[in-house]
């Protein structure tokens, strides 16, 4: 029998998931309701400049990558489950789209935090 | 069986009945059993045999719930109808078909030959580190070693957690939950030095990796084996061997 | 076999029980973690392209489109979060402490409060650091 390669999309699929259990809720809870309406946390929280400067540091680009990478990795891994599941006929280009699809993501994260540049 | 003539009440079994020399597919029938609230299922169906409809076709020996032949669909969930009782479907009756995910050969009855085949692959029998002769004795185990592997040795075969599996339904090729809590069973055995021989089917797509953990297997299995954990138990094998295979490709097996 | 067995077709085996229904509802998770990763992800790319590109993110973040997003996906990621550690004892060898076996549940709780501990942690860091 063939050896396949899930272990790793599986081990990816399991990190995401790890971090997604662990912060997941409590990162949608602050940045998607909390800070927008301005409970508990005011909405300058996440200001241009505040942002800027965490993004500039190297733990926020580490944050943002690793939060961003993960989670897709974690969510296509599971989609493409998902469509197995419910019965469409899912060959080794759709995995290649899903999988590439977090790739990407996590190149463009990349990318996006080099750009953004460092403090000073 | 004697039903005592005073009994008055009756529950309906409706059974799936298939005839492949007769039928291009299944239908359903229904008979009205006289009920007691000490019947077992297959005692309904064997009263439905015995009195009411001598074609009717289903596997049944023990009647305990060792033997692993009387595996059903009851209102769609797997069980053995030895250990299945009448009084609770009753009042509205129950419906019987054969386990899902396997062809129906007549009625009640599954054609287990996949599986049986599956089983083989596992390789499901000790297989010592070194060769042993009787004068060697027999081979103590602590109960902490007997612990690890003891829930997966209870298996009887039923197929009800095959019956339960979405990606067994989906993926044929799949090796399945008993066969792979069988694989595991020998894999945790102190006594057992096969382990690098079951890696090839552990690390297949159709080993631990068509699993998504459902996990309903574990709890229609009627024995506790919990074949849920023994396959996702070897999905954290299956990586470590995996990257070992990458980082020193000449195959040398992670035990 | 040489008579002719009859093969049940497997679609719409997810309706079928409560089982699985609740299997995939736990799936569909990943819909809104994968959203919710393209979010942040956007907002980066908002943070690169300068001040007003991101302003303006941001306050689409407080539309009553996204502020509805967000109360789903939370839903959504309590739900995953919920069943991953209850199905994590499964993927985990026995574990044993003084001789006797770890019970799952004493695993899930760990999990649960583990869980618990860094969203507090993550909550206070914020917190602590505010404008």
């Amino acid at each position: 029998m063939k050896r396949s390669n899930k272990p790793i999309f599986w081990s990816l699929f399991g990190a995401g998931g790890m971090l997604a259990a662990l912060v997941g809720p409590m990162l949608v809870l602050i940045t998607g309701l909390l800070i927008p309406l301005g409970l508990l946390l005011p909405t300058g929280t996440m200001s241009y400049d505040r942002m800027c400067a965490f993004a500039q540091n190297a733990f926020g680009k580490a944050a943002l990558v690793v939060v961003i990478s993960l989670f897709l990795f974690h969510g296509c891994h599971r989609l493409y489950h998902c469509l197995h599941d419910v019965g469409v006929h899912v060959g080794p280009g759709v995995k290649a789209i899903f999988h590439g699809f977090a790739i990407a993501g996590t190149v463009t994260a990349i990318i996006l935090v080099g750009a953004i540049g460092w403090a000073g | 069986m004697s039903i005592p003539v005073t009994t008055s009440k009756t529950i309906a079994i409706e059974c799936l009945r298939y005839n492949p020399e007769s039928d291009t597919e299944p239908r359903y029938q229904t008979y009205d059993v006289p009920y007691t609230d000490d019947m077992s299922v297959l005692q309904g169906l064997q009263y439905i045999k015995d009195h009411l409809d001598g074609s009717l076709t289903f596997r049944w020996s023990c009647r305990m719930a060792i033997c692993g032949s009387c595996g059903t669909m009851l209102n769609g969930v797997p069980a053995l109808s030895c250990e299945s009782f009448l009084r609770n479907y009753w009042p509205d009756g129950v419906r019987v078909e054969p386990l899902v995910n396997f062809p129906i050969v007549r009625d009640l009855v599954i054609d287990q030959t996949d599986f049986l085949h599956k089983l083989d692959t596992v390789k499901p029998w000790l297989i010592p580190r070194e060769p042993r002769v009787l004068a060697d004795g027999a081979r103590p185990q602590t109960p902490a070693q007997m612990d690890e592997y003891y829930q997966y040795s209870q298996c009887i075969n039923c197929l009800l957690c095959y019956a339960a599996c979405p990606q067994y339904g989906l993926t044929p090729g799949f090796t399945g939950p008993a066969a792979l809590a069988l694989l595991h069973r020998y894999n945790a055995d102190s006594r057992d030095g096969g382990t690098a021989e079951r890696m090839e089917v552990i690390n297949a797509e159709e080993g631990v990796w068509s699993c998504t953990l459902v996990g309903y297997c574990s709890v229609v299995c009627p024995k506790g084996v919990d074949p849920a954990r023994a396959i996702n138990q070897n999905k954290i094998n299956s990586t470590k061997d995996y990257f070992a295979h990458l980082l020193m490709p000449r195959g040398r097996e992670v035990p | 076999m040489t008579q002719r067995t009859y093969v049940r077709p497997t679609a719409g085996w997810w309706r079928r029980n409560g089982h699985y229904r609740a299997y995939m509802l736990r799936e569909a998770s990943s819909v809104f973690v994968t959203a919710y990763a393209l979010v942040l992800l956007v907002g980066l790319a908002r943070l690169a392209q300068g001040r007003a590109p991101f302003e303006a993110w941001r306050a689409a973040l407080a539309t009553p489109w996204a502020l509805a997003f967000h109360v789903v996906a939370l839903g959504f990621f309590v739900c995953h979060a919920w069943t991953w550690f209850a199905v994590m004892p499964k993927t985990l060898p026995f574990i044993r402490m003084r001789g006797r076996r770890v019970p799952d549940e004493a695993l899930v709780a760990a999990g649960a409060c583990a869980a618990v501990a860094a969203s507090l942690l993550l909550f206070l860091a914020v917190w602590w650091t505010r404008p």
